[in-house]
């Protein structure tokens, strides 16, 4: 049986690690290629870096990063942040990510999850979606709406349907954040990621919210995630991974204890 | 010196991240006379296994790799690489190499997890290894230890090819060959230290099986 994915989630900008809240204001807390290899040595199942630099030089600074992370953390992991064209998706698999992830560029040009998929394989494309909480509508009937831009933009795009469109074109996985819940530390968007969950047949991450491994364990238990994205529960030293693991696997539920 | 068998359905740079961590000289090769002079070859491979076996038999790789094989040249087959040593996939309906008896299936998602929900495939993720013969790439390895695997087609060779098992939804075969010719579904490279600790168990298996020679 496959065991639940624990994933912290780097933030990269200019090179250096970043935590922000609800995506307004960014404080650098250290060097993300010695952080991943602590999240790796404490028993990370993978590791996700997120660039959120905009500059071209920035970028080349974050596609170091990656290939430093490849030749010391034998885990996968993947990459998100400015990827909009297969180039982008060459570069960072290149430099050594499993993995990339798409957001707001799949939701600008879809094509991009196919065309991903067709040249390096499903497995290779994550579809990242940032999802806000709205009334219910016509164009938005499970009142979860796709949203851009660390949630300023709002897409007109119901998050189910997304999600199942995602997998027709070939995403192998999807990243799932609530924008809603993200930074506040009260848990996971449960009913966001069931909903998910039972739409799609490829395998879902949660993300956002996680304050403590309860959470953790009702992402996977209620929520039926595949994985739990995590990050300032562990930036800041509150907890190990391996005491997250501890009590989740205290819950009845299966997780690698042994690295 | 092992080396990684150059080929576009390769994933042969983290393979020699991997090596060059755990201080094992490697080189990247599609040359026959340097896969020969090899102590071992890694064969790794993603992707589609139709694809991998074009790009293998238009280079006359397919061939070189038979022979080694026959010659008994240790080698360790990985994901793709794994399942093209079989008879025949059933993806792209490919006839492979052929060096072990048997076919690779495409996962039924009729299939359940322990928990009643079907099997989403790929199969992606980390999961255990059951062996079912002694095998020299899991030496120092613990049982609880577990491999990160992402593939849609599973192994099913003929049962006394069978060296380890692993369940989802039901029991699959992640290990198959013989002494000196691995396949590993999993990926080595991607497992963490139990991973690592089966590569370096690769190299010293063809250090010994060199000096015994």
């Amino acid at each position: 049986m496959l065991s639940k994915r624990i994933i912290p989630c780097l933030d990269v900008r200019n090179g250096k690690l970043t935590k922000g809240v609800k995506f307004q204001g960014n404080v650098d807390i250290g060097d993300p290629v010695e952080t991943a290899r602590m999240y790796y040595e404490q028993g990370a199942d993978e590791i996700v870096f997120y660039d959120i630099t905009a500059s071209s030089e920035g970028r080349g600074i974050f596609l170091d990063v990656v290939e430093r992370v490849a030749s010391q953390i034998f885990i996968p992991f993947s990459v998100g942040g400015g990827i909009n064209t297969l180039a982008d998706m060459r570069a960072v698999l290149c430099a050594g990510a499993e993995k990339v992830s798409v957001n707001s560029g799949a939701v600008k040009n879809p094509d991009i999850i196919s065309q991903g998929a067709a040249a390096f394989g499903s497995q290779c494309v994550v579809l990242g979606m940032d999802v806000k909480r709205v009334a219910k509508s016509e164009t938005i009937p499970s009142g979860f709406e796709v949203v851009i831009h660390g949630g300023r933009k709002y897409t007109g795009m119901d998050a189910l349907d997304w999600a199942k469109t995602g997998e027709a074109l070939g995403a192998g996985e999807i990243c799932l954040n609530s924008i809603d819940a993200d930074g506040t530390k009260d848990g996971y968007d449960l009913e966001l990621t069931r909903r998910v969950t039972k739409s799609v047949r490829i395998p879902v991450i949660a993300s956002g919210g996680a304050g403590n491994p309860q959470h953790m364990a009702d992402a996977f238990t209620q929520g039926k995630a595949s994985a739990a994205l995590i990050a300032s529960i562990v930036h800041y030293g509150e907890y190990t991974i391996r005491q997250l693991k501890e009590h989740i696997t205290g819950q009845g539920v299966r997780m690698r204890m042994v690295w | 010196m092992l080396a990684i068998l150059d080929y576009k359905a390769g994933n042969q740079t983290s393979v020699r991240r991997a090596l060059d961590h755990l201080g094992i000289e490697n080189r990247i090769t599609a040359d026959p006379d340097q896969l020969s002079a090899a102590d071992g070859i890694i064969f790794p491979g993603v992707g589609a296994a139709g694809q991998a076996m074009d790009e293998l038999s238009s280079g006359g790789l397919d061939e070189v790799l038979k022979s080694l094989i026959w010659q008994e040249k240790p080698l360790l087959g990985i994901c793709v690489g794994c399942q093209i040593l079989l008879d025949y996939c059933e993806e792209n309906d490919t006839r492979t190499l052929a060096v072990i008896p048997g076919e690779c299936r495409l996962f039924n998602p009729a299939w359940l997890e322990e928990d009643g929900t079907p099997i989403r495939v790929p199969h992606m993720g980390w999961n255990r290894v059951d062996l079912k013969q002694d095998c020299a790439l899991f030496r120092d390895i613990p049982a609880e230890a577990e491999f990160y695997f992402v593939h849609s087609y599973h192994p099913a060779p003929r049962t006394e090819f069978v060296i380890g098992e692993t369940s989802y939804g039901q029991r699959f075969c992640s290990v198959h060959g013989r002494t000196g010719l691995w396949a590993v579904q999993f990926h080595p490279e991607k497992s963490g230290t139990p991973g690592l600790r089966l590569l370096q168990n690769f190299h010293a298996y063809c250090l010994e099986a060199r000096h015994a020679q």
